[in-house]
């Protein structure tokens, strides 16, 4: 297993050396940056619509080590949620009326509150309760083997990433077995009935590119799923979306080893779309990482680019209508999400 | 004067041909979208159809763009040396056919 990008004290965990790449070389003069992307759409400064989503990182530890990671997580990250932080996160919730949060990690799974948390989300009423589970987890050791009885429970949103409906691409990615720990649980999850027509129970996937490549057609590519893990697994699953790789963390240090760095940007930026800029995550989403500062997004998360307002930035002075307000911070990495049908946590957004 | 008769970057200049031609090339380059719709057949077997007769016209251009292409349509390497194969067998099997008229001509001429 490797380990993280921290652990291995490679430069690009220091996030001032990843904004200065994505700031220089061919954005330098070769290519527009994003913000020249946004100004003739009259776009820049990028501003929010109504938050719907609460995505909380609850920690940056996982069992896994991916390569493409954009947290760099992995075992070696201590980063975890205090329940005081989230206990502050459910009165948020409450109070604002958030419709959706969303967990996403490391493995969120591996924060010692996470059940609680979710208990507390779904006694307060939250809509939705979006999981982002890597799958492995269930598998990883016995505490965790009932996750599916109690995700059902709660009537959680499951979303798991599964590069590929077959084992080299996935374990190349996500590494050795992991595609068939991938397996084992999804086959738990259809059990007690996820991804099952009629159960009402949700299981999503995720593909992303297991290289330096775009993602292609969502539609036809969750046919492809669809046909080929019931084949091969008799597997079911609701939706597949499909997400570009960012170039930031792990996978920029793969683009950057492999010298595909400069030929992905140009294909992010030829690939600009203009039409994605209206469904970008940043406009209905609030991210907040594992120590309750707010952010854009993910993303924006890794690179320390806190939501611009200071009065605002951290969840003890969480202000609505402020985060309402707000210009979302870009860079290069953005291109990412405006890339042909555009990219997000849910997805193409066109 | 080139040092190489094939330069990648010229890759994405493949929509400058309309610059001596723009009629002809707004033509082309409008049926060639078009063929490459999802129709009888979808995106990703036109994809790999395409990767076969890349190899088989030898078209470095072609072949860096769809195997990309065919690895964003979620091809796998199989799938792409496969249809290499298909290329292979085609034109190895076109020549291999013609020993049929090299045979038909060796026999008249023979007692």
């Amino acid at each position: 297993m490797i380990k993280s990008l921290k652990a291995r004290k490679n430069e690009l965990s220091e996030v001032e050396n990843q904004l200065r790449i994505l700031e220089g070389g061919i954005f330098q003069e070769e290519l527009p940056t994003f913000k020249q992307q946004l100004e003739p759409l009259e776009e820049f400064p990028l501003r929010p619509h109504k938050i719907e989503i609460f995505q909380i990182n609850v920690g940056y530890m996982c069992n896994q080590v991916c390569k493409h990671c954009h947290v760099d997580a992995g075992p070696d990250r201590k980063e975890i949620m205090s329940k005081a932080h989230l206990q502050r996160c459910l009165d948020i919730l409450k109070e604002n009326q958030i419709p959706t949060v969303d967990l996403t990690g490391g493995a969120p799974e591996m924060n010692p509150h996470f059940r609680w948390f979710v208990e507390e989300a779904s006694k307060i009423g939250v809509k939705e309760i979006i999981v982002r589970s890597n799958l492995t987890i269930i598998r990883a050791n016995k505490k965790y083997r009932d996750l599916p009885d109690f995700f059902k429970k709660h009537g959680v949103h499951v979303v798991s990433s599964l590069p590929y409906y077959q084992a080299g691409k996935t374990d190349a990615q996500r590494g050795e077995g992991v595609f068939a720990k991938s397996i084992q649980a999804l086959k738990q999850l259809n059990a007690v009935g996820y991804g099952k027509p009629g159960s009402g129970l949700v299981l999503d996937l995720v593909y992303n590119p297991t290289g330096a490549f775009l993602p292609g057609g969502q539609a036809q590519l969750e046919m492809e799923y669809k046909r080929n893990l019931k084949k091969d697994f008799d597997l079911d699953f609701n939706n597949l979306f499909t997400i570009t790789n960012l170039p930031i963390s792990r996978f920029l240090d793969y683009l950057l080893a492999s010298e595909n760095y400069e030929d992905y940007m140009e294909k992010l930026v030829d690939a600009f779309n203009p039409a994605a800029v209206e469904g970008v995550m940043c406009r209905n989403t609030i991210s907040v990482d594992w120590d309750g500062y707010m952010y854009d997004c993910d993303f924006n998360q890794m690179l320390d680019m806190k939501v611009n307002d200071e009065s605002t930035q951290h969840i003890n002075n969480f202000n609505l209508e402020k985060l309402e307000a707000r210009e979302i911070l870009v860079n290069q990495h953005c291109y990412g999400c405006t890339a042909g049908a555009g990219s997000s946590c849910q997805g193409t957004v066109t | 004067m080139e040092k190489s008769y094939y330069n990648p970057k010229d890759l994405k200049k493949f929509g400058d041909i309309a610059e001596f031609e723009p009629k002809l090339a707004e033509k082309f380059f409008d049926w060639y979208g078009e063929v490459f719709k999802a129709g009888a057949l979808t995106e990703r077997e036109k994809s790999l159809i395409a990767l076969a007769v890349a190899h088989a016209v030898q078209c470095p251009y072609c072949i860096d763009a769809y195997t990309e292409d065919a690895m964003q349509k979620g091809c796998n390497e199989a799938m792409m040396m496969e249809a290499v194969h298909v290329s292979g067998a085609i034109r190895g099997g076109a020549s291999m056919v013609h020993g049929v008229q090299m045979m038909n001509k060796a026999k008249k001429l023979s007692m």
